[in-house]
């Protein structure tokens, strides 16, 4: 059985349905890409995913537990961490209390600061700056701490939405090699991405998003050579 | 001598506005709305103080903890019954449910304890301090004032910036949705808020009704909007801001009825907001706020 499984959602913004009947599933240890145009609703499956908004229809099961009746915070504690679009980090907290904020769910004092320890190995940037205001961190700084903050969960699957957004092409970059990493480290990934190319290199399999509905689907080394996607999101 | 006398009534005064800004402050940080029934829970709490000592007798300590719990109990169920149906509401409507909530406080109390107003005995029991071979006599309610209001800014601020529920309130203040990500609960995080804010009311109605020993139905109100103007004076949603707005618009007040016009005083207190605000609108110690573009 797979880790996360989807179906049939449909999620309404008042009267103007979003996602119409949606079903994919993420397996343990997957990236995941979901990629598509800008109101195609990825966004919408993520905040739907972690409880920011509500389903209408359909079921998300994760490890055998139902989330749409799930309220968001909750959701943090059963393993999934979401890395926001726009990243929201607390802007006028320090990194450090940002990182802390991430382990909210945790008790473990000791687990979190072995957390904390790897994160600043893997992202050394934020040990350097972890007692300054996140605000005034650089875009990719305050993505590097938005990832940092979701993995302070010890999430057993981590939600990215647009993680490259409004970065540079050396950033970029470094925060898919990041995401490779994360993965490695056996959790598992579902990214939503406008660079669908970026994000198709590294997924194991990808799920394509028009209007609220998933009109293709495959393993993404496939998808990187189908004609229609090489179209439209590829820009070739 | 007769400055320092009425500097250090004006501090005292000031110290019960900086504990009652405070409940306006961390209310409006937390869950971004006006609270307009605050001062009423303060006549609440003054209420339930005079009740326990008069009637059933307590001893002072014991029904200002007593009110304390009440007025917590108060502001909690304020808050789910009133405001919580209207979190997605315009904050129009918030503000005039916030008055409705006023006027029905003041008006059960009318009910219960009548129109006439009742004489409340001092909580402190403890005695004045007599300096300058007795030219300056400072009433202990002063003292009091001025100290619980110092512990009270000082504990609070440790608890929201060292504790685990404290950086939960930063945290639910910038972002709510991003809050719910961390595994925060918002709807916890706000009640908690109302807790502190609402018990806090309760140790400002003991300090003003000590000092200013006349209670009845009406006795928060006027000193709820000063303490409002306190808490936009030194920069709304800041706790350090709070307790300046509170002493300078203290101490504002008693100088200028004491210097200018007794009949002016109040209007001297909103006029000086004005001005502050025209200089700068987010107060003495307000931070700017970024909008999200």
């Amino acid at each position: 059985m797979s880790m996360l499984e989807v179906k049939d959602l449909s999620v309404y913004y008042g009267v103007i349905q979003a996602l119409k009947g949606i079903s994919f599933s993420v397996n343990e240890g997957e990236v995941i890409a979901l990629i598509g145009a800008n109101g195609a609703g990825k966004t919408t499956t993520l905040h739907t995913l972690t409880g920011i908004l509500p389903a209408r229809t359909g079921s998300i099961v994760f490890e055998g537990t139902e989330l749409t009746k799930t309220p968001a915070h909750k959701i943090v504690k059963m393993g999934i961490a979401h890395v926001p679009e726009g990243r929201r980090i607390f802007q006028q907290l320090t990194v450090l209390d940002n990182l802390k904020l991430g382990a909210f769910t945790r008790n473990d004092k000791d687990g979190i600061a072995e957390d904390m320890e790897k994160i600043y190995k893997r992202f050394p940037r934020l040990e350097e700056r972890k007692t300054q205001i996140a605000g005034t961190l650089s875009g990719g700084e305050q993505q590097m701490l938005a990832m940092g903050r979701a993995l302070m969960s010890r999430p057993k699957m981590v939600v990215m939405d647009e993680p490259s957004m409004g970065l540079s092409p050396i950033l970029v970059s470094e925060i898919f090699d990041i995401i490779e990493s994360i993965r490695k480290d056996g959790t598992t990934v579902l990214l939503v991405e406008q660079n669908a190319k970026k994000a198709l290199s590294i997924a194991d399999r990808a799920y394509v998003l028009e209007t609220g509905r998933i009109t293709l689907s495959g393993k993404a080394s496939d998808l990187i050579n189908d004609e229609k996607v090489r179209k439209a999101y590829l820009g070739e | 001598m007769a400055f320092l006398d009425y500097l250090i009534n004006g501090i005292s005064l000031g110290s019960i506005y900086a504990v009652i800004a405070l409940g306006y402050t961390l209310v409006y940080g937390i869950a971004k709305m006006l609270n307009f029934a605050h001062g009423d829970v303060i006549m609440v709490g003054g209420y339930v103080i005079f009740t326990m000592m008069s009637n059933v007798g307590l001893n002072s300590y014991v029904s200002v903890l007593i009110a304390m719990a009440a007025c917590t109990v108060l502001g909690i169920t304020i808050e789910k019954i009133a405001y919580k149906p209207l979190r997605q509401s315009t904050n129009l409507a918030v503000l005039i449910t916030a008055i409705g909530v006023s006027y029905f406080l003041q008006n059960i109390a009318l009910i219960i304890f009548g129109e006439k107003p009742v004489t409340f005995k001092s909580v402190i029991d403890l005695p004045k301090i007599t300096l300058f071979d007795g030219q300056i006599v400072i009433k202990s309610e002063a003292i009091a004032s001025i100290i619980v209001s110092v512990v009270i800014v000082v504990g609070l601020s440790l608890f929201v910036n060292k504790t685990k529920s404290g950086r939960a309130m930063l945290a639910v203040s910038e972002d709510k949705d991003a809050a719910r990500l961390m595994g925060i609960n918002v709807n916890r995080t706000i009640s908690l808020t109302f807790a502190i804010g609402s018990g806090l009311a309760a140790i400002a109605g003991a300090l003003l009704c000590s000092s200013y020993p006349v209670l009845s139905n009406t006795t928060g109100a006027m000193p709820g909007i000063k303490a409002f103007v306190a808490a936009v004076f030194g920069g709304i949603g800041s706790i350090p801001g709070a307790m300046v707005g509170g002493l300078l618009i203290g101490v504002i007040e008693i100088l200028g009825r004491a210097y200018i016009s007794p009949q002016l005083a109040d209007a001297i207190v909103f006029a000086v907001l004005i001005i502050v605000l025209i200089v700068r609108p987010t107060g003495i110690l307000g931070k700017k706020v970024n909008e999200k573009v």
